[in-house]
């Protein structure tokens, strides 16, 4: 019952003619396309805000934890973001248990990056006493089945669970959180949304949402996080190299895709 | 006096159980169960190659099991990453399986069982177990027998099935005892531990609430193989 663990080259090279060929994908889909997307609320109902992201067979699940803490001396009426993602050896048979290896700390570090730099935090709402307590959001990204862009999945799961989390009720008197009490005010977000898009460079093409098979055969990737066509974070993954006007195409080709998620994030929330 | 629950359930009522298979395409056995507002899903990646090389048995395959607590499942965020609990449980969940489990013609093999709770409210272990062997079987690891996992508590005097978060926390008179037992569906009991305080009499009065609730849990097991099963033939036709 050994899997195979890569995409083994001679489907690689049919990938590749395909694309060049048919300017399509194994699964018909366009280059340019993403798979479906669909979003669940409330998988787990001990969480500020939680859900489960299904794009395709690619499955991650994301929560929004709350804390009461000191705030940071060089912000005193600040709140802070705390975004981890884990590769759970449940998703995929090439992850296993122990120490988090590279990928996992790639994706959980782009993920995060994307999020804080796009100014979708307001982090001055998340002050409770200045200079003494401030709220820390941590979002929680774990995935659940791996067949390929848990990148972009992790951002869309970390927007919807953000965008419905609510935060809990705070006992001043007894200095207590009441995580079974939910207020009605959901979290101090802004109107730019961080859409993290990742554009794969496969042969002479240029794809986004890749599929397992597709990512194992991408030469190299970027990821690009904006909010309607502004950037604010970057990521050149791996030791191979785009052309000039393949980077320049890349940019074009996430500002067009970032739209489309951002309404199917929209949609599925609905 | 009949003894009250908070959630006005029996006493030997378990609470409502959900289970499902193939919640994780790229496994070769997953499953899911819920009872009450614990959920727990279970993947089973093997057998293969036992890695590191120095564990694997001339003899037979192994069972590595590994339980997880995802951070978002309880009220205060749990930090990602191992800790002991989650360590002793994984082992545990180990020896409550094992027994039902044929590897011996998986020589130098392992079968890798991850089982992760995603909400808890208490039996944590026992929704993990009842997973996890569901998905033993979905992968089609030959096993002699089911395993099915329910905790027995005893509040002040009374024992019932299937405590809560909420009743684990109990603090009247002897306060709460903890008893999760797993038992196979012939009979047999692989895993038992105990937090509290409790009479040998009561103990073994324990035992049988165990026996029939476990009887309820392997019928919800199997039911959701069967229907796994039927599911994947309609498909076909």
């Amino acid at each position: 019952m050994d899997k195979i663990r890569t995409t083994p080259s001679t489907t690689a090279d049919r990938i590749k003619q395909y694309m060049k060929k048919e300017g399509k994908r194994f699964d018909g889909r366009g280059l340019e396309e993403f798979r479906e997307l669909t979003i669940e609320k409330d998988v787990s109902i001990k969480a500020e805000g939680s859900v489960r992201v299904n794009l395709g067979k690619t499955e991650v699940i994301v929560g929004v934890k709350m804390a009461l803490s000191e705030p940071y001396a060089d912000s005193p009426n600040k709140g802070n973001l705390m975004v981890t993602a884990e590769l759970l050896p449940l998703s995929s048979p090439r992850y296993e248990s122990g120490p988090p290896r590279i990928d996992a700390i790639e994706w959980a570090r782009v993920t995060d990056r994307g999020i804080r730099e796009s100014g979708f935090v307001d982090f001055d709402k998340l002050c409770v006493v200045p200079g003494k307590k401030v709220w820390t959001v941590f979002v929680d990204i774990y995935s659940i089945n791996d067949d390929g862009n848990l990148m972009d999945a992790a951002t869309i799961g970390a927007i919807a669970a953000m965008k419905i989390a609510k935060i809990p009720k705070y006992d001043e008197e007894n200095d207590k959180v009441l995580y079974d009490q939910p207020t009605k005010n959901g979290l101090p977000l802004t109107s730019h949304v961080p859409v993290a898009i990742s554009v794969h460079k496969i042969g002479k093409s240029l794809i986004v949402d890749p599929t397992r098979e597709e990512e194992d055969v991408s030469e190299t990737r970027l990821t690009i996080g904006s909010s309607k066509g502004t950037i604010s974070s970057l990521q050149k993954s791996n030791s191979r190299a785009f052309e000039i006007d393949e980077i320049k195409n890349a940019f074009e080709i996430a500002a067009k895709a970032s739209e489309v998620v951002d309404k199917m994030i929209e949609k599925a929330l609905k | 006096m009949a003894f009250k629950r908070p959630d006005g359930r029996k006493i030997t009522e378990m609470r409502p159980a959900e289970a499902k298979v193939g919640v994780v395409p790229n496994a070769d056995g997953s499953a899911m169960f819920k009872s009450g507002k614990t959920i727990a899903i279970a993947a089973v990646y093997g057998p293969k190659k036992m890695h590191p090389q120095h564990q694997q048995n001339p003899r037979t395959g192994q069972l590595r099991c590994e339980y997880n607590m995802i951070s978002f499942s309880v009220d205060d965020r749990i930090r990602p990453g191992r800790n002991r609990r989650a360590m002793e449980i994984s082992e545990v969940t180990k020896w409550a399986l094992e027994p039902v489990v044929d590897l011996k013609d998986y020589p130098n093999q392992v079968v890798d069982v991850h089982i992760n709770i995603i909400q808890a409210d208490a039996g944590t272990r026992c929704a993990g177990i009842n997973a996890a062997a569901m998905a033993l079987a979905h992968a089609g690891i030959p096993m002699k027998n089911m395993v099915s996992s329910i905790s027995i508590g005893k509040l002040d005097k009374t024992l019932v099935v299937d405590l809560t978060k909420e009743e684990e926390d109990f603090e009247e008179g002897e306060g709460p005892t903890d008893i999760p037992v797993s038992i196979t569906s012939d009979g047999k009991i692989t895993h038992m531990q105990l937090d509290g305080m409790i009479e040998v009499k009561q103990l073994q009065e324990s035992i049988d609430m165990a026996k029939e609730a476990c009887k309820e849990v392997y019928k919800i097991q199997k039911d959701a193989l069967k229907k796994f099963i039927e599911d994947k033939s309609e498909g076909l036709n």
